[in-house]
């Protein structure tokens, strides 16, 4: 599985693509809209982690942008702040898989990107 | 309620929780780091249960980046704080490098979705104006904020002040694109009422895309560009 990590705190893509390594999953990270473009553009994803709010761009925006030109891409929002009912509603609008809330569990969002995967 | 009142406590609170959500999402992003980075260390450590080799400098970068992040949170605690005491007295003596550094700080995220870097260069004077510190902050913020847009993506807007004998400049530098900007969509009403609260005044240059705040060095003096 290859998954692309989207989020403005390097920190965090950093770590968590790190983790996701260790447990054999090749994870690849952006820290901005454009540089995500450009990376989905030269390698393959399976799917793509992105938080809701990124710098210059909204993640949905990012969503809409990635989806059009690779609709077999799947998604997971990652976001710091939500109910159920905005996950609910924000999916609908969307069309995201998954929404998270930070902190991540790992092994919770392993799980949904194996759900997301196999569907 | 009278309705400028009204239309007062509501921007004040607007402003607040504006600002705290923000403090929240950046405690939010902070926690998100620490817990991955525990999380890894803890993920090193079943390697090394397993004989895998760890080289110690991977541990240092993780005990670092935890390290930079409680001085980060250290920081947002520190201006959260400063945010909240802003209400305790609505008549103070305020140092302006002080409430313009906490600008910054409450403003940066803001700043960094929007891709402008906030530069600010305060002079070597401590200039104290007797004020509402929390109006300032909140005129300064709308300030900040119509500069951010205005200015746009990629763009630094500078943050500086000047005392005079009886009032502060505060100069919000590097809006280019305010000569493309009808000067009557700023100040708004919702500046025009902090102004009124801060017996301050707003002048926009469009040609060096400069905005002057110029607050009186006492709130009950209204002071003129000059002054």
């Amino acid at each position: 599985m290859r998954v692309l990590l989207v989020d403005d705190e390097q920190e965090l893509v950093e770590t968590l693509a790190e983790r996701l390594n260790i447990r054999g999953i090749e994870a690849r990270w952006a820290t901005t809209g454009d540089a995500a473009l450009e990376r989905v553009d030269q390698e393959n994803f399976d799917l793509a982690i992105l938080d809701v709010k990124i710098p210059g761009i909204s993640g949905i925006d990012l969503h809409k942008k990635m989806k059009a030109k690779y609709p077999g891409l799947k998604f997971i929002f990652m976001t710091g702040h939500g109910s159920h009912d905005d996950f609910t509603a924000g999916s609908a609008e969307t069309g995201a898989d998954y929404y998270l809330l930070k902190p991540v569990n790992i092994e919770e969002l392993i799980d949904k990107m194996t759900k997301l995967m196999t569907k | 309620m009278n309705r400028q009142l009204d239309a007062e406590i509501k921007t004040g609170l607007q402003f607040f929780g504006k600002m705290t959500a923000s403090i929240s999402h950046e405690i939010k992003n902070v926690m998100a780091i620490i817990n991955e980075s525990a999380g890894l260390l803890e993920d090193y450590s079943l390697m090394a249960e397993k004989g895998m080799p760890i080289d110690p400098e991977r541990l240092k970068v993780v005990s670092d980046r935890i390290a930079a992040q409680i001085r980060r949170a250290d920081g947002i605690a520190t201006n959260m704080n400063s945010l909240a005491h802003s209400v305790d007295e609505f008549r103070k003596s305020v140092d302006i490098r002080e409430t313009l550094a906490l600008a910054v700080g409450l403003t940066g995220r803001f700043a960094d979705m929007r891709s402008v870097i906030l530069d600010f260069q305060p002079p070597s004077d401590f200039p104290a104006v007797i004020t509402s510190p929390f109006h300032l902050l909140n005129l300064i913020w709308r300030v900040l904020d119509f500069a951010m847009d205005t200015s746009g993506a990629g763009k630094t807007v500078g943050l500086t002040f000047e005392a005079g004998p009886k009032s502060v400049k505060i100069r919000f530098t590097g809006i280019e694109a305010l000569t493309n900007e009808p000067s009557t969509v700023f100040p708004t009403a919702k500046e025009t009422a902090l102004l009124g609260m801060l017996g301050a005044s707003i002048h926009q240059d469009a040609e060096k895309g400069e905005i002057n705040l110029v607050l009186p060095k006492d709130v009950r003096q209204q002071v003129t560009a000059e002054s």
